[in-house]
């Protein structure tokens, strides 16, 4: 039998993260259509949100952020545009000009020495205090997602209890729509 | 034109406003009110099944033998959720279908109510799209939009879930306008500079094949015509998929056969070896492709497909092309005879004396006996036998669908009706219905194995009520021959499970059921027991009992490339060339 080694026509390539922007029709399951095809195919999903943007025109956006190999992103763009109430997917990440940004919600319970510093410190993230009480904070966070980790690291010696994030909602910079 | 009616009348009015002549079903609870509206119209006539996935394979062969779009009507809970495998199957076929299915009614959707499932959210992943109709003003605009999205671009099941209190509301009908759809507008021209890139390269090849599948028979018998044209032009070498066998005459000189891992070796070895492919409506397949980084090493490629998602899917093309085959074929034939392209006729003829030699191994070959029947044996006298006659074939899957691929020869599209992408034992009984019911005076055969018939043989008591004078011809080798093949190539030879115990008696099931059994033990009786077969004017089942031992040839192990198929005469070191990756890809 013969086992020579070919040279090879099948392409290794390194994973990359897109952020693809979806307008769909908002109707009933359109979500659940997005999110099987994902786990269907095995595709990652980092983040993904999802609102109602045009309410006459009945359109929502969905933003996702997902990685992989440069053949597989082209996938996912195909066969999310397969998907009848899609109308657009636009990756934002090739345009090279995407803004993305995230919102959290941190609860930080605390007294004394800790609970200052970590007002100290949200000052510093220009995170807004949306609760207060004597025990505890609740922190309001926008920012690109890392920053959002850097400031959950920071509270969790000082008292985090938990906290909650949107995900990320993404638009292309400049005067043009996407 | 619109109408006052209920949603019942307006189902039925839409279907026939689409066309629709056959309904396969089965009624139950939820769809009472459109069985009622059945009984009272003449111009759809309804085929009773006896379980959902043959309505939704017979509509399938109906489908897929006619071009139009099959219909499919079943209850809630148990009847759709047995239509799945159908859909599914219809689904990786590409094969245009519209199931509507009966729900409970609106207020008790989510209650866990009898016979109640989530039916859209079960057949989302199996179909094209779907819909659940909770208003009655939907209702007509969603069945219209669904025979749109199911038979336009790249064709495919949908499913229309209709609750109970919407069948019996009464609302506003009105029938199929021509309005574009807002979010779904499939590409159907294909790129013209790529197109002239395509013909550029064609011109330009000196070891080249036309690569072709379903899509050019889902595309209509025009692009069926355009690919004969255009292959008959460049006289390069043409080798099909499964799917699109009968697209180009599998007579002709220039055909090389069947690719893939039960392919000839002709059309392997110059899918390996070849410089340029032309890919048209097929879409790389595993089946097809074996070893991905070993898949046709030194050839360009160029991808004609209605769909972008089938489009470097798996194998990286050079010049893409989306658009519908004929369509495409069209501008390429035109730009064609346009820039006249100089073909090196000294490479072209090189690469046919190649060809040639790789034809000279003819491995198809079979050891034949007089003792026992050879499955190969008894598909060519069959294939003999109905030369000449207007026939269809259906098949099972299984080593009997992959001789039948081998050794049937078709001259044209439509007439070869088999489960593909899915594999669905059991298709060919059912599919056999669908086709006899569009093609009444026709001579319908399901080549079968024994195993696959006994999964939805409760069809052939509709074949016995309406008629339907299908010929069901097992290729009976007691085993699940292809599980049978791997577990003896792969698995050391432990046939677990795979051995076909208690089988029925062909003949008096046949006969049970209010059809003909004939039996054929001998290579000596097979002509004129064939023709008997054919000359019966009622079901029948032909029970060809063949060499339990044979095996189907040649093959690519899976996780092995093109160059390194096994033959008939190889069976000695099957065991060693199949490694742990290729057991990991059955």
């Amino acid at each position: 039998m013969n086992t020579t080694h070919y040279p090879s026509a099948y392409i290794f390539q390194a994973p990359e993260t897109h952020t693809l922007s979806v307008i769909v029709d908002n109707e009933p399951g359109v979500l659940a259509r997005v999110v099987g095809l994902f786990s269907g195919r095995g595709y990652n999903i980092e983040s993904l949100t999802v609102s109602e943007t045009e309410h006459e025109k009945h359109l929502s956006r969905i933003t996702i952020v997902t990685t992989g190999t440069p053949m597989v992103i082209e996938q996912i763009k195909n066969q999310l545009d397969r998907l009848v109430p899609v109308h657009r997917v636009v990756d934002l990440t090739v345009t090279g000009r995407v803004l993305a940004r995230e919102l959290a919600l941190i609860k930080v319970k605390g007294k004394g020495e800790a609970r200052v510093e970590a007002l100290r410190l949200a000052d510093a993230f220009r995170a807004r205090v949306v609760d207060a009480n004597t025990e505890s904070f609740v922190f309001e966070l926008t920012g690109k997602s890392d920053k959002i980790d850097e400031f959950v690291g920071l509270m969790g010696p000082l008292g985090l209890v938990e906290y909650s994030r949107t995900g990320v909602a993404a638009i292309s910079r400049g005067p043009d729509p996407m | 034109m619109s109408r006052q009616m209920t949603g019942a009348e307006m189902v039925i009015a839409a279907l026939q406003d689409q066309g629709v002549e056959v309904l396969f079903g089965y009624p139950g609870g939820s769809v009472l009110p459109i069985y009622d509206e059945i009984f009272k119209q003449e111009k759809i006539k309804h085929v009773l099944v006896r379980h959902e996935q043959g309505a939704v394979h017979a509509a399938e062969g109906y489908a897929r033998s006619t071009g139009k779009v099959g219909a499919v009507l079943v209850t809630s809970g148990p009847g759709a959720t047995n239509a799945v495998t159908g859909l599914t199957d219809a689904l990786l076929d590409s094969i245009p279908l519209v199931c509507i299915t009966g729900q409970v009614p609106t207020h008790l959707i989510g209650n866990d109510a009898f016979q109640e499932c989530d039916t859209v959210g079960i057949t989302r992943p199996c179909t094209k799209h779907n819909w659940l109709v909770k208003r009655i003003e939907d209702l007509p605009r969603i069945l219209h939009e669904a025979f749109h999205v199911a038979k336009s671009g790249r064709p495919g099941p949908v499913v229309i879930d209709i609750p109970k209190d919407v069948q019996f509301a009464t609302g506003t009908y009105h029938g199929p306008k021509n309005i574009q759809h807002k979010t779904y507008r499939p590409k159907v021209k294909g790129d013209m500079d790529a197109i002239r890139h395509a013909v550029q390269m064609i011109g330009k090849a000196h070891r080249p094949i036309f690569y072709t599948g379903g899509g050019v028979i889902n595309s209509g018998p025009a692009a069926s015509q355009l690919l004969r044209e255009l292959v008959k032009t460049t006289g390069f070498p043409i080798t099909s998929t499964l799917m699109g066998l009968g697209a180009y005459p599998g007579n002709d000189e220039q055909f090389l056969g069947m690719l893939g891992m039960h392919g000839t070796l002709e059309a392997n070895m110059a899918m390996h070896e070849s410089d340029l492919i032309i890919c048209v409506g097929a879409r790389f397949d595993d089946r097809i492709t074996g070893r991905l980084d070993a898949f046709a090493p030194h050839a360009k490629k160029i991808h004609i497909d209605i769909d972008p998602s089938s489009i470097n899917k798996i194998i990286k093309v050079d010049v893409p092309i989306v658009g519908d085959v004929a369509h495409v074929l069209e501008d390429m034939v035109r730009v064609w005879k346009q820039t006249q392209p100089q073909i090196d006729k000294a490479a072209l003829q090189k690469w046919w004396d190649k060809i040639a030699v790789w034809r000279g191994r003819k491995c198809l070959a079979y050891r034949a006996s007089d003792e026992i029947i050879k499955p190969q044996y008894a598909i060519q006298r069959l294939q003999e036998a109905v030369k000449g006659k207007d026939v269809y074939f259906t098949t099972e899957v299984g080593q009997h669908q992959m001789w039948a691929a081998q050794f049937l020869k078709f001259d044209e599209p439509n007439r070869w009706m088999t489960s593909g992408g899915l594999g669905t034992m059991g298709y060919g009984i059912p599919a056999a219905v669908g086709v006899q019911m569009a093609h009444p005076g026709s001579l319908v055969i399901d080549i079968a194995g024994e195993a696959s018939v006994m999964m939805t043989m409760q069809e052939i008591s509709t074949a016995v009520q309406y008629r339907l004078p299908i010929k069901i011809f097992i290729l009976n080798n007691h085993y699940m021959g292809m599980v049978r093949q791997w577990q003896e190539l792969l698995h050391g030879g432990r046939y677990s499970e795979s051995y076909s115990h208690a089988l029925p008696d062909f003949v008096k099931l046949a006969e049970a059921m209010g059809g003909v059994g004939i039996r054929c033990e001998k290579p000596s009786e097979l002509d004129a027991k064939i023709a008997e077969m054919i000359a019966v004017k009622k079901p029948v089942i032909f029970d060809c009992v063949v060499d339990p031992a044979e095996n189907c040839f040649p093959m690519i192990p899976s996780g092995k490339a093109h160059n390194e198929m096994l033959f008939g005469e190889a069976v000695e070191d099957i065991g060693n060339v199949i490694d742990e990756k290729g057991k990991m890809l059955v």
